[in-house]
């Protein structure tokens, strides 16, 4: 009652609106899935699984399977990031550089990264170097291709007002290329760490001793289903935090553009 | 660089020809154009649209060669852009991540002039253009007249001996518009530059020119040289005289009359 009343007030903005809806909605499917649960569907009900976190969270599983999972996937998102960046440039840039990575990157691109674990487990073991690495092929091939799109989509007008007062190579690369092409970048890192995560779970169900994938190979052998229902939730939390602070950051550091 | 003699042209384009592919296809921008413009000289350009204009300020301003033929400044053949040479293009060209006075700044910046100097410098030429209020500014609040004015104090505040400036009023009000024409004649006979002005309004041109270069297309090509023999300062007065109405007249006849005879 209190929202319908809520909403048909005059003067609510659309968006306070639509925070009004998002809240309503996600409650009403929490309510859905314990009903489900409780006639008849083999599922754990909400609190069964809130009482499975807790339970990891006090013998330490849960923060233990966290900080793995999440230290895994940043090394590898920000070393392949690290990589792309410069790479893109290069193709951008370059015609050399493009003729030489392109055909590589383009191949590697169709190819799941999750599809050369085995490859990458026989060469790498079985340490944390296999699981960064496919990591960082995900956030690799997402992020090198748009750092490209940018380079070379960079409007040539803007390039030669740079010229005509005076810059130079690299300032028109630093101060022109490289602000112009920010916002397909930071697309191309959301792309990546979205990438990186689903990756990374995966590799984790495959071959760890820890993390949230991990929890969840170990949870279904016991046939364990709040915590393979923890599990899902946090992956879901987890990628949702990342992705919103890459897209905070993605606002401040584009708002420059003009959206029309 | 030595001083120029009296005689030599400041900027000299000889027998330019300009082409470009399209669609498998030649276009023909510009043929044969010759035109000297002396030192301190005023020279305005005007033209249908597509006659090339532009085509011919880009390649003085080395961003485009000429096909054939030979572009000169200062006796050398151009060879990119430089700093004595100031540009304003037709598309305002601002860096939309830099606010107003970052976009002054800029070419302030690779020059490499101290922090201090390169504020009090932006700020002058932003007051001089009336953006005082919107110095921090980014590119997006402006309107398009507004941009053009953050252009043409971009371009003043390196302080280039040459001005190539390609419809650089064309987006602003009538009062912006004859402020900005007598402040550009003020610093122009102050400072003495040379200045080519590129314009599709024929009052503008015979207003501000020492010589009104009409140009015609397909090809672009220069059809007319109209001197125009009128005093500075270019006073209200000068605006209202017979003398003006006569030459805008002729002017526009060049310009929009163009197929009947009139060949040079
Ligand atoms: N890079 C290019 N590639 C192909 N054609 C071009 C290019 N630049 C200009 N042209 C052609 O050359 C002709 C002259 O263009 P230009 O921009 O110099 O015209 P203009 O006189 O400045 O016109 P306007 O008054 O509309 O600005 C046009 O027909 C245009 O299509
Ligand atoms: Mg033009």
């Amino acid at each position: 009652m209190a929202t319908a009343s809520l909403t048909t007030r005059r003067g609510i903005s659309p968006s306070a609106r639509l925070v009004v809806l998002n809240i309503a909605s996600v409650v009403g499917g929490i309510a859905l899935w314990w009903y489900l649960a409780e006639h008849g569907f083999n599922f754990p009900t909400p609190p069964e699984v809130v009482e499975a976190a807790v339970d990891l969270w006090q013998k330490g599983l849960l923060q233990e399977d966290v900080m793995a999972s999440l230290g895994r996937v940043l090394s590898g998102f920000l070393l392949g990031t690290a990589a792309a960046v410069p790479t893109g440039f290069l193709m951008g840039w370059y015609v050399v550089a493009r003729g030489i990575f392109e055909p590589w990157i383009q191949f590697f691109r169709t190819i799941p990264p999750l599809a050369l674990l085995p490859l990458v487990l026989v060469l790498m073991g079985i340490g944390e170097t296999p699981k960064i690495f496919v990591i960082f092929l995900a956030a690799f091939l997402a992020s090198v291709i748009s750092t490209y799109q940018g380079v070379v989509s960079v409007d040539r007008t803007l390039i030669n007002a740079a010229r005509v007062l005076g810059a130079n190579d690299w300032i028109i690369f630093s101060r022109v290329v490289v602000p112009a092409s920010t916002p397909f970048i930071l697309v191309g890192m959301r792309v990546g760490l979205g990438s990186a995560w689903a990756t990374l779970v995966a590799a984790e169900l495959l071959a760890a001793q820890a993390g949230i994938g991990h929890r969840m190979q170990f949870a279904q052998i016991y046939y364990d289903l709040p915590t393979i229902f923890v599990g899902i939730v946090l992956i879901g939390v987890l990628g949702l935090i990342m992705d919103r602070l890459l897209l905070a950051a993605e606002e401040k550091l584009t708002g420059w553009q003009e959206r029309r | 660089m030595t001083e120029q003699t009296g005689t030599a042209p400041r900027i000299s384009v000889r027998g330019v020809r300009k082409v470009f592919p399209l669609k498998g296809e030649e276009f023909v921008a510009l043929n044969g154009v010759d035109l000297e413009i002396a030192d301190n000289e005023f020279v305005t350009v005007v033209g249908p649209s597509g006659c090339g204009k532009s085509t011919l300020l880009n390649i003085l301003a080395g961003l485009d060669s000429p096909t054939s033929g030979e572009a000169l400044v200062g006796g050398a053949a151009v060879n990119g852009p430089g700093p004595e040479r100031g540009v304003i293009f037709q598309q305002y060209a601002l860096f939309p991540w830099l606010t107003v006075r970052k976009n002054v700044e800029f070419g302030l910046k690779t020059a490499g002039v101290g922090k201090a100097e390169r504020r009090e410098r932006a700020e002058h030429f932003i007051s001089l253009v009336g953006l005082d209020q919107f110095a921090d500014a980014l590119p997006k609040m402006l309107s398009g007249g507004m941009k053009q004015r953050c252009a043409i104090a971009r371009a003043y505040a390196v302080n280039p001996e040459i001005l190539l400036m390609d419809e650089p009023f064309g987006a602003l009000d009538a009062l912006t518009r004859v402020k900005l024409q007598e402040q550009l004649l003020d610093t122009w006979s102050a400072e003495k530059r040379t200045v080519m002005f590129i314009t599709h309004d024929v009052d503008e041109a015979v207003i501000l020119g020492n010589r009104v270069v009409v140009m015609a297309a397909r090809p672009g090509r220069i059809f007319e040289v109209i001197d125009v023999d009128l005093p500075y300062p270019r006073t209200e007065e000068v605006r209202l005289s017979p003398e003006f109405s006569e030459l805008r007249n002729r002017v526009w006849t060049a310009v929009y009359h163009q197929s009947e005879p009139g060949e040079h």
